[in-house]
């Protein structure tokens, strides 16, 4: 079944299987392994992706239910080399360690920013509920998102980064 | 993963010729139906996406009318907009509660209602009655999250929405279309406890399909959902109530009923002749709790949620009577 999507600001038509998921999608056919495989259980987020800016669990979702649309992956944040201010503040805070839940964490981040640009830490912890880390304790996941808060209020309103290209 | 064909119907109409064929579903969200593919559970032939009928998804809302909402609505559509948070504030709250952000930006209210049990016989492929050799594996098994309200078999599993109690309790119809034409019918009576293999737990018959909730408008009426949950994280919760409490001062009428203890919504109508013409205070709500589970029979491993569901009861009314409802 022939479906188009604009993946990180390029669009691309491909021929897919309905039964394909969109995780499989991205990272076997688009060759975007930035976006983790995890449970695929719809339980741990490692999968998330911004699919027409909401955040969504790929490995839960058939590509062909993503024709038409706009989809940002991990790999869509950075802009010209340089890192986005999620993704700066997750290293320098420490949000990571293994890295597995990383790309999720910090779309699903994204999306709680676009939302809620000044989120309280119960915000954040409620934002954060439907990925799941078992390294960090999340405590440096939250001030990793604090951190990005901040950062981002201080240049420019948070944006729309599916809008861009 | 078995392959299937799929379609992209734009119309009603459209969508129910497609539904007409053996071995087809509808996709809403997908968010419970994958999951049900990847383990094998469903394997249909045809896919029905609805996501592009438009006169599926919007809400309206107006005093004389109340509120409709399509049933392809996003969970998190249905809890941001704006007459649901001003008008059914604890519709709101139970769309924010039924799921994370990125189920909610999935999951459709139609699916919410619709989506099968959890119970881990049925997930492991047992049928939804868990039966081996003819036997139910439940009653003798690990049966923690099971029934104790209308569990005399062979039905044990609980019924999953979190929305569908609260929606009850409001009084809500829902609308299906299907080849014979449209009906509606009280959400209530949508749900019913199979007593075989072939049937569901729900009385949509084949070809039909959700179209729209119609949910009442009462200016006097005070809601609420309790869950009781393990987690406070995205999960299902081990026992609910939702109550609808009308007239101000002594309740006139209330419609308690609750979620995650029967293979249905489980209207207690114990508790609601407990409420009526009281005044709300913590005793009565206690009493009502009480009355809620008077009849409750519990399996060899699930007592536990007698209890809950009792203090989720007696929480519930406390919470739609604005009162403190932590420390009890």
């Amino acid at each position: 079944m022939k479906i188009r999507m604009n993946v990180n600001g390029n669009w691309r038509e491909d021929d897919v299987e309905p039964r394909t998921l969109l995780v499989h999608y991205l990272r076997d056919v688009a060759g975007l392994t930035g976006t983790h495989v995890g449970c695929e259980t719809s339980i741990c987020g490692a999968c998330t992706v911004l699919l027409n800016q909401e955040a969504v669990k790929s490995c839960t979702v058939f590509a062909v239910q993503a024709n038409g649309a706009q989809v940002t992956t991990i790999e869509g944040l950075a802009r010209e080399g340089k890192l986005h201010p999620l993704q700066q503040s997750f290293w320098e805070e420490h949000g990571l360690q293994c890295g597995f839940c990383t790309p999720g964490m910090i779309l699903v981040a994204h999306q709680l920013l676009c939302r809620n640009p000044h989120p309280t830490q119960e915000e954040i912890r409620k934002g954060l509920e439907g990925n799941l880390c078992r390294c960090t304790g999340y405590q440096h996941i939250v001030k990793a998102v604090q951190s990005a808060a901040s950062k981002m209020s201080a240049t420019e309103p948070v944006r729309a980064v599916a809008a861009a290209g | 993963m078995n392959s299937f064909e799929y379609a992209r119907p734009t119309t009603e109409r459209e969508a129910i010729q497609l539904l007409a064929h053996k071995g087809a579903e509808v996709l809403a969200g997908g968010t419970d139906l994958l999951s049900l593919m990847k383990d094998d559970l469903a394997s249909p032939e045809r896919l029905v996406s609805l996501k592009r009928v438009r006169t599926l998804r919007g809400i309206q809302f107006s005093t004389g009318k109340g509120l409709r909402i399509g049933a392809m609505t996003t969970l998190q559509e249905l809890a941001d907009h704006p007459d649901v948070r001003q008008h059914y504030a604890a519709l709101s709250q139970a769309a924010i509660d039924a799921g994370g952000p990125q189920i909610r930006a999935m999951g459709t209210l139609g699916g919410n209602l619709l989506q099968r049990p959890r119970c881990w016989y049925y997930r492991a492929g047992y049928g939804l009655l868990a039966q081996k050799d003819g036997k139910s594996l439940v009653p003798d098994g690990d049966n923690r999250y099971h029934a104790i309200l209308g569990n005399a078999g062979p039905a044990y599993f609980v019924s999953p929405s979190t929305l569908a109690p609260l929606l009850i309790a409001l009084g809500a119809s829902v609308k299906l279309l299907g080849p014979k034409g449209s009906r509606q019918i009280e959400l209530g009576k949508l749900y019913t406890i199979p007593t075989s293999e072939t049937q569901r737990e729900h009385t949509i018959e084949a070809g039909e399909i959700l179209t729209e909730v119609l949910v009442p408008y009462d200016a006097q009426v005070r809601s609420a959902s309790y869950e009781i949950r393990q987690r406070q994280g995205e999960d299902w919760p081990l026992a609910q109530a939702a109550v609808a409490l009308r007239g101000n001062g002594s309740i006139r009428s209330a419609r308690v009923v609750l979620g995650h203890v029967a293979p249905i919504p489980w209207r207690s109508e114990e508790a609601e002749a407990e409420l009526s013409g009281k005044p709300v205070s913590e005793e009565v709500a206690d009493a009502a709790g009480r009355a809620a589970v008077s009849k409750a029979t519990p399996l060899s491993m699930n007592k536990h949620k007698v209890q809950l569901a009792r203090v989720a009861v007696k929480r519930a009314i406390l919470r739609a009577a604005g009162m403190q409802v932590e420390g009890l």
